[in-house]
């Protein structure tokens, strides 16, 4: 079960998880119906499954209520914002991601020293 | 509209929830009359973005958590399921005559006489438009002969500009309780979404405020030989 993010304990994730080979999951999306619903919004959406990667520093920076998290690999960088929420599973991935007064999903990044699923 | 003149339904959708929201109805009266379903999912929603109201799943549980739903929704309607493997949000990307050639097998297997997919172009989300493209498709790929009838859902704003009302609507005034019991057993999906009708709606009622919206379900019959998509 996610839970609202504690910046301390994130961060040590984020830690243990440099200077080794991770895959990334990285996903932001308003939604198929955002322009559906509403004339004036523009539906996007982007996401990586399973980007493989290393990364030699992460940090996580609140703001406001939210957090943006930032990773530093070989030759560039990932970076997400808006997160609210995270979980360390039970397959050793640190799943973090941004939801709305709703519960719906907005943002995601997730590391994992395995491929994800699917 | 008699629904015991069918031999077989085949519901063509991408997602857990389609079949609930879109045709929950109609397929209870058909079982109703004897006649067996299937439902082809294409995909699990894996990338859905409700994860519940308030939210229980996660990006990783979440497939899992709807294939559940899936399978109590498809008890609660009496019909058969076949999960198809697609990845939710890319079926679009997939070769669309592979995809007709493995419909086209199934209608042939099951004896397919009517086939309710989404309208290609008026059904909103790329994977509906998709997978009703490549349904349509495999229809028109079948002997004439042999070709079932085809019921189309398309609920974009434009659609009945375009397209006209619905030549056929289906109340479900004397079988609602499955439709609302269906739709719920999507429960990472439904609930932020009933919960919202209710409190949108003028009736307390849950039940009452689901029939006010989810009373009629509308398709279009189509000629796989005459429509453009």
């Amino acid at each position: 079960m996610m839970e609202a993010i504690k910046l301390e304990i994130v961060q040590d994730y984020i830690n243990q998880f440099a200077n080794q080979p991770v895959y990334v999951h990285l996903e932001t999306t308003n939604g198929a119906y955002a322009s559906h619903f509403n004339a004036n919004a523009y539906n996007v959406g982007a996401y990586i499954r399973n980007a493989r990667l290393t990364y030699s520093q992460g940090k996580i920076v609140e703001h406001e209520g939210s957090y943006r998290v930032g990773l530093k690999h070989e030759i560039g960088w990932i970076y997400a914002e808006g997160l609210t929420d995270f979980e360390f599973n039970e397959n050793n991935q640190l799943l973090i991601a941004g939801h709305d007064k709703e519960g719906r999903l907005m943002v995601a990044l997730q590391i994992s020293p395995e491929p994800f699923s699917y | 509209m008699n629904f015991e003149e069918h031999n077989h339904v085949v519901v063509i959708y991408p997602h857990p929830d389609d079949e609930s929201f879109g045709a929950a109805g109609t397929i209870t009266k058909f079982r109703k009359a004897g006649v067996p379903v299937t439902y082809l999912c294409g995909t699990l929603g894996e990338m859905g973005r409700n994860m519940g109201s308030p939210f229980f799943a996660n990006r990783e549980t979440l497939p899992q958590i709807r294939k559940k739903e899936l399978q109590d929704a498809c008890k609660v309607l009496d019909m058969n399921l076949e999960m198809l493997g697609y990845r939710d949000k890319t079926i679009e990307f997939e070769p669309r005559d592979e995809m007709a050639e493995r419909f086209k097998n199934y209608l042939e297997n099951l004896g397919a006489t009517l086939v309710i997919t989404f309208y290609p172009g008026f059904a909103v989300h790329p994977d509906h438009n998709a997978m009703g493209a490549a349904a349509f498709e495999a229809v028109k790929m079948m002997d004439p002969d042999q070709r079932p009838t085809v019921w189309a859902t398309a609920f974009s704003n434009d659609h009945v500009e375009k397209l006209g009302k619905p030549n056929v609507v289906i109340d479900l005034i004397d079988s609602f309780d499955q439709k609302l019991d269906a739709i719920k057993a999507h429960r990472s999906q439904a609930e932020g979404m009933l919960s919202q009708l209710l409190a949108n709606s003028e009736s307390d009622n849950e039940y009452e405020a689901a029939l006010e919206r989810f009373r009629f379900e509308g398709f279009y019959e189509v000629d796989i030989d005459q429509v453009n998509y």
